[in-house]
């Protein structure tokens, strides 16, 4: 039963990473731009989330609040750093987002000290087939806001003009200004959109696991990863890869141990992107 | 220009050979200036000569100081008893053990991460752009995080290197420490120098500049850029290798695989200083450090913000670095010949 519990686990949390991996690919798609600082956001959101409970707010009011305050979060960076690297060369903006990534760890070292902390949502557990599984129904919760925000987006971003816009900037964005989209306006309001879901997936993480500040960098990682198995623009394959993600980290947990988790996540990058090197160097091409 | 380039060349080396008994307070920020330049060097191998960005050569460095210290105990005592702790209390190296065993050691630190960059290379190159460097920072924090967990070589709780023998001058640790990492820079400097004077520089910046092209011209570029990663992969292991006999611990995350302060600070020297020059990486480096240790007591806890924005400030306003600016301003330096007309030309075209 061990097994079925680790696969309804790792489902529940790849659904969360799947989340993030859609706002990765999202601005990477709209802006070709890889953002580091991605599992910094995610923190962050849950930062806010934390603080909403310590007030005496119930956490999951977070998921409504968080997206709200890093929007506005996502549109400063973009202002501030983000536009000066749209255009440039690629390793300069992972190199300033690294920078950001950087910046924002201390900074919530400083804010929030670096306990490990989580907001209780106090929802309980169901136990399923004769209480030989445990699942919290915060998982559950998380999974299905998640699922919410996802397909909401989705349907966004295919009817409003907002949207339409953006997607315009994706295919062609010299061809989109042309036509009279102001891609600076798009570009901001992707990033911001980016860090809203962000936002929302670090409320969940808040309620379901733990959150420290020096946390990020495994989340960006796994959205890196989720998106280019799922390749750019595939929701459907970051869903499913996203899930495979979170079944196969909870087996690497119980098979390898707790410690090895991180780092068996950042070795299945590596593997992956090798996997992908080999099976495109026989027709003569490379990752782009 | 060659009378000139000797004075300089000169007036470093009696500087850095008379340096720690004219400044002994500064024995170790020396020391840790010289593996600063080492790994600046090496990085713009890899980034600025070969355009493949690499966040990984912590990998090498990492485990160059791993190698290098179990390597001066494992000739002589138990591994595993040693890093169970307090082991630097039971067994004591004699002086000529010490010494027998660092520079074992040192030879160990340098060689096998060669080859493992040799090993992986064929793999891990295949991958460009982003992707290369996306997947050499996987590489670095994995080896961080398995290295942690790994009981023989300290696990969590680190991994004291042995301490400095008894001799009879106090002052001795430090200089072993400073002229170890000098000399060693020397060699680098001089490695890379000479490199850079010969056809396989020029293959590198073809790979640089046209990856197909240069493929397409006939040159084996795999081969030319495992070769460019096995040497900076040398270097980086003797840097880091010194570098752990000069800490005295090693720690999985926080000294050798340390992605957050050394794997950064590599890749921001070198754009400090200039990618794809000699000179620059070794400017970058020094500007850095005196920036580093001038205003880190400075901010007092804020290091990691005030690193975050100057990363930002340098790679948006700067990335072209301070030789790549002087380049701009006095080509005719370079040895570049600079057509009036045509840079006029240029500057309306824009």
């Amino acid at each position: 039963m061990l097994t079925l519990q680790a696969v309804l686990d790792g489902l529940l949390l790849g659904i969360l990473f799947a989340l993030i991996a859609y706002g990765m690919a999202l601005q990477w798609g709209v802006m070709n731009i890889i953002n580091i600082a991605q599992g910094d956001l995610v923190i962050l959101g849950g930062y806010i989330a934390y603080f909403m409970y310590l007030y005496g707010i119930h956490p999951a009011w977070g998921v409504i609040v968080s997206p709200i305050i890093m929007y506005f979060v996502g549109v400063v960076i973009y202002k501030l750093v983000i536009n000066k690297v749209v255009d440039r060369d690629l390793f300069i903006s992972i190199l300033a987002t690294f920078g950001i990534s950087i910046l924002f760890m201390q900074l919530m070292n400083f804010a929030f000290g670096a306990d490990v902390v989580l907001a209780n949502s106090g929802y309980g557990t169901t136990m399923l087939f004769d209480n030989s599984v445990t699942l919290p129904n915060s998982k559950i919760f998380s999974a299905f806001i998640s699922i919410v925000f996802a397909i909401g987006l989705v349907v966004y971003m295919k009817k409003s003009k907002l949207g339409r816009a953006i997607r315009a900037t994706a295919q062609n964005a010299r061809a989109a200004k042309i036509l009279g989209v102001d891609t600076e306006k798009v570009y901001a309001a992707t990033f911001g959109i980016n860090a809203a879901l962000c936002g929302v997936a670090g409320a969940l993480i808040s309620i379901t696991f733990t959150i420290h500040p020096y946390m990020g960098l495994p989340y960006t990682i796994r959205s890196f990863m989720i998106v280019i198995v799922a390749g750019l623009g595939n929701l459907p394959g970051v869903a499913m890869s996203g899930m495979g993600l979170g079944v196969f980290e909870e087996f690497a947990d119980y098979i390898l141990g707790t410690e090895f988790r991180i780092g068996s996540v950042f070795l299945l990058l590596v593997l992956i992107l090798v996997y992908r090197r080999f099976k495109l160097s026989r027709k003569r091409e490379y990752l782009k | 220009m060659i009378k000139n380039n000797l004075i300089i060349y000169l007036a470093i080396l009696i500087f850095g050979l008379a340096a720690p008994f004219v400044f002994p307070a500064f024995k170790v920020q020396l020391s840790i200036l010289c593996i600063l330049i080492i790994l600046a060097i090496t990085w713009n191998v890899q980034g600025g000569e070969m355009g493949y960005n690499t966040f990984g050569n912590i990998l090498f460095y990492g485990l160059g100081m791993y190698l290098c210290a179990s390597v001066q105990v494992g000739m002589f005592f138990p591994l595993g008893e040693w890093t169970e702790g307090g082991g630097e209390k039971t067994f004591v190296h004699t002086p000529a053990q010490f010494f027998q065993g660092f520079a074992f050691g040192l030879a160990v630190a340098a060689i096998v991460p060669a080859i493992v960059a040799g090993l992986i290379g064929y793999s891990i190159l295949g991958l460009r752009g982003h992707y290369f460097a996306i997947c050499t920072l996987g590489l670095g924090v994995a080896a961080g995080e398995i290295s942690g967990g790994i009981e023989i070589i300290g696990a969590g709780q680190g991994f004291t290197t042995p301490p400095f023998p008894n001799v009879d001058r106090l002052e001795a640790r430090g200089e072993f420490f400073y002229f170890c990492s000098f000399i060693v820079l020397i060699f680098t400097f001089l490695a890379v120098k000479a490199i850079y004077s010969t056809r396989f520089k020029l293959v590198l910046n073809a790979i640089r500049d046209n990856e197909d092209k240069a493929e397409a011209m006939g040159i084996q570029t795999m081969k030319y850029k495992i070769i460019g990663w096995m040497i900076s992969a040398f270097f980086c292991g003797l840097a880091g290798g010194i570098m752990g006999g000069l800490v005295g611990y090693i720690d999985s995350t926080d000294v050798a695989f340390d992605g957050r302060e050394m794997g950064v600070f590599m890749v921001l020297m070198a754009i400090l200083g200039g990618k794809g020059t000699l000179w620059g990486p070794v400017i970058g480096a020094t500007l850095f450090h005196i920036f580093k240790e001038g205003f880190w007591t400075f901010f007092l806890g804020w290091q990691y913000v005030a690193l975050g924005v100057l990363i930002v400030v340098i790679v948006i306003y700067f990335p072209e670095g301070i030789m790549g600016w002087l380049r701009e301003k006095y080509p005719e330096r370079f040895g570049e010949v600079v057509d009036e007309a045509d840079r006029k030309a240029q500057v309306t075209l824009k």
